[in-house]
């Protein structure tokens, strides 16, 4: 009944999280955590280290799985199905794709990167994955540069070169969300940009949430800015709104830099 | 500062007077054999059975039953070992049957190896009726090579970053998956070292092959594996103690052939092992 009804809304969220608590061992890592992200829209994730913001992110493609004291109340939508409990794991992953902090090519070659995702999931298909490869760096803005020497080793790129070869990784899999990690807290200011530029294109075709420790580049991204701290949303809106004139005295601390 | 200074070089040189320590006495060894044993060295001694109640002749049969107990340990043993590595450190829960078993697999290691030869003697000799022959000692030297194999298969996946499986988890590879594609192939250098470890012991080893497959004098080339066997080790301990009158450079030069089998076994495979190496790069 009650997913019927959200139906009839009209504007149905891309994911729901409701009441997610999350904790490590003894650790609370999340508390009680409500809010919906849209189609089509940068959802910014700020708030001081030890806000639960990566545990909220990695909740959204259930690696937190992976930690074997992890446990957690409340549950997470996407599209109206719970995704802990009506789907599996890896293909919940293939439609809700991960940017890590740090840039982790595979030390395989930059080909064999972007097909690996496509590769598991069962695409034998030379030709479809070649297609592939091409339409994903490109829509990373990374063809240009690496189009001659898809062959060589990833791990011969840049820095900045392999956090957008992740991102063409993560596309190849045409995933609906993308989850960012803090991406360019190890980038310079131009592939910093160049990364940006790429996410903003992406928004017209994905949902995406970033967690970032740079209040910058949320207010320069995001469509909505969401506030965590230590373990509680404080506060969610437009990112115009929270940055100019947010109802919760703490983000504004934040925002301005009087902590965090 | 000065002081500073020269207790560095104090430091420095005790970490290499240590390594020399080391080192010596290998090179001591070696030299010896070399000394003593190059004048033995001729294709008639490589590649002729022995004669004259093995006073002269060839090693022939002996360096046969040799590769013959490495080769088919390994294969035995190599693989095993690393499904059960992966199995305990990939897949295994981190209970007290599990600890259990690693400390097991610990303790193996230091059973001595007289200890494996009677229980593949009761095993696989006389239990399972395979009699004293060829894979009744590959496999009684197979199970003494698994602690090793296993613990340096583990250590192996252990080094491997938890990035590698988190990108690979995220990408929607399953457990198993992960572990074939973005953690085994780069465990598998490290996996090599365990089988190189290996291959010396297996070669080495007299005692697990004196009552499972070593034969005193066999006047044929084994041509089955249900065949008994000369070994390189048990010849040179024949030759050493039970027949006088053997030439002294006969000897050296068996354990010469020894210790280049094992040689050339092991630089065979680092050499598989840089490959490995070089691809991932």
């Amino acid at each position: 009944m009650s997913e019927a009804n959200v139906r009839t809304l009209g504007a149905e969220p891309k994911i729901r999280v409701q009441d997610l608590s999350i904790h490590f061992g003894k650790v609370r890592a999340l508390d009680r955590l409500s809010l919906d992200i849209r189609k089509n829209e940068i959802l910014s994730v700020i708030g001081p280290s030890n806000s639960g913001k990566t545990s909220f992110l990695r909740a959204l493609n259930r690696l937190n799985d992976l930690e074997s004291h992890m446990r957690m109340s409340g549950s997470i939508f996407l599209d109206g199905k719970d995704i802990y409990k009506d789907m599996e794991a890896e293909d919940l992953r293939k439609r809700v794709g991960m940017i890590f902090a740090l840039p982790i090519s595979l030390p395989l070659s930059i080909y064999d990167n972007i097909v690996y995702g496509p590769k598991m999931a069962g695409t034998r298909d030379k030709k479809a994955l070649g297609a592939m490869v091409e339409k994903s760096l490109r829509a990373a803005y990374l063809w240009d540069e690496v189009k001659d020497r898809l062959r060589s080793s990833a791990l011969k790129l840049s820095g900045g070169q392999q956090q957008r070869l992740c991102i063409a990784r993560t596309l190849a899999l045409e995933p609906d969300v993308i989850l960012f990690d803090e991406p360019c807290s190890g980038l310079d200011p131009i592939s910093t940009a160049k990364v940006e530029e790429s996410m903003s294109e992406l928004k017209k075709s994905h949902s995406i949430v970033l967690v970032t420790n740079n209040t910058k580049q949320a207010a320069r991204v995001g469509t909505r800015t969401a506030f965590f701290l230590m373990g509680e949303l404080i506060e969610i809106g437009a990112t115009e709104k929270i940055f100019t004139a947010p109802d919760d005295q703490r983000t504004n601390d934040y925002i301005v830099g009087r902590f965090g | 500062m000065i002081g500073e200074r020269l207790k560095q070089k104090a430091g420095f040189g005790v970490l290499l007077l240590a390594t020399l320590l080391v080192v010596v006495p290998v090179i001591f060894i070696i030299g010896m054999i070399i000394a003593k044993g190059w004048s033995a060295l001729s294709l008639n001694f490589l590649f002729t059975m022995p004669t004259d109640g093995m006073r002269a002749g060839g090693i022939l049969p002996a360096i046969i039953g040799t590769v013959y107990l490495v080769v088919v340990s390994i294969v035995f043993s190599l693989p095993l070992g690393m499904l059960a590595a992966i199995y305990l450190h990939e897949y295994a829960r981190d209970n007290t049957l599990t600890r259990v078993i690693n400390l097991a697999i610990i303790n193996l290691a230091g059973v001595s190896s007289v200890v494996y030869g009677l229980f593949g003697l009761s095993l696989f000799v006389v239990f399972l009726k395979f009699g004293v022959s060829i894979i009744a000692g590959a496999l009684t030297l197979g199970i003494m090579t698994l602690p090793v194999i296993i613990t340096t298969t583990r250590e192996a996946l252990r080094a491997v970053p938890k990035s590698y499986r988190e990108v690979s988890y995220s990408l929607g590879a399953s457990r198993w998956q992960t572990i074939r594609h973005a953690v085994l192939p780069f465990a598998l250098p490290g996996v090599l070292t365990g089988a190189i470890l290996s291959i010396g012991r297996v070669a080495g080893e007299t005692a697990p092959i004196l009552f499972t497959v070593a034969a005193f004098y066999l006047p044929k080339l084994p041509h089955s594996l249900g065949d008994q066997a000369m070994a390189l080790p048990y010849h040179l301990y024949i030759i050493s103690t039970q027949i006088p009158n053997i030439p002294e450079n006969y000897r050296y030069g068996t354990a010469l052939v020894l210790v280049g089998l094992v040689l050339i076994m092991n630089i065979t495979a680092v050499v598989i092992r840089t490959r490995f190496r070089k691809r991932k790069k």
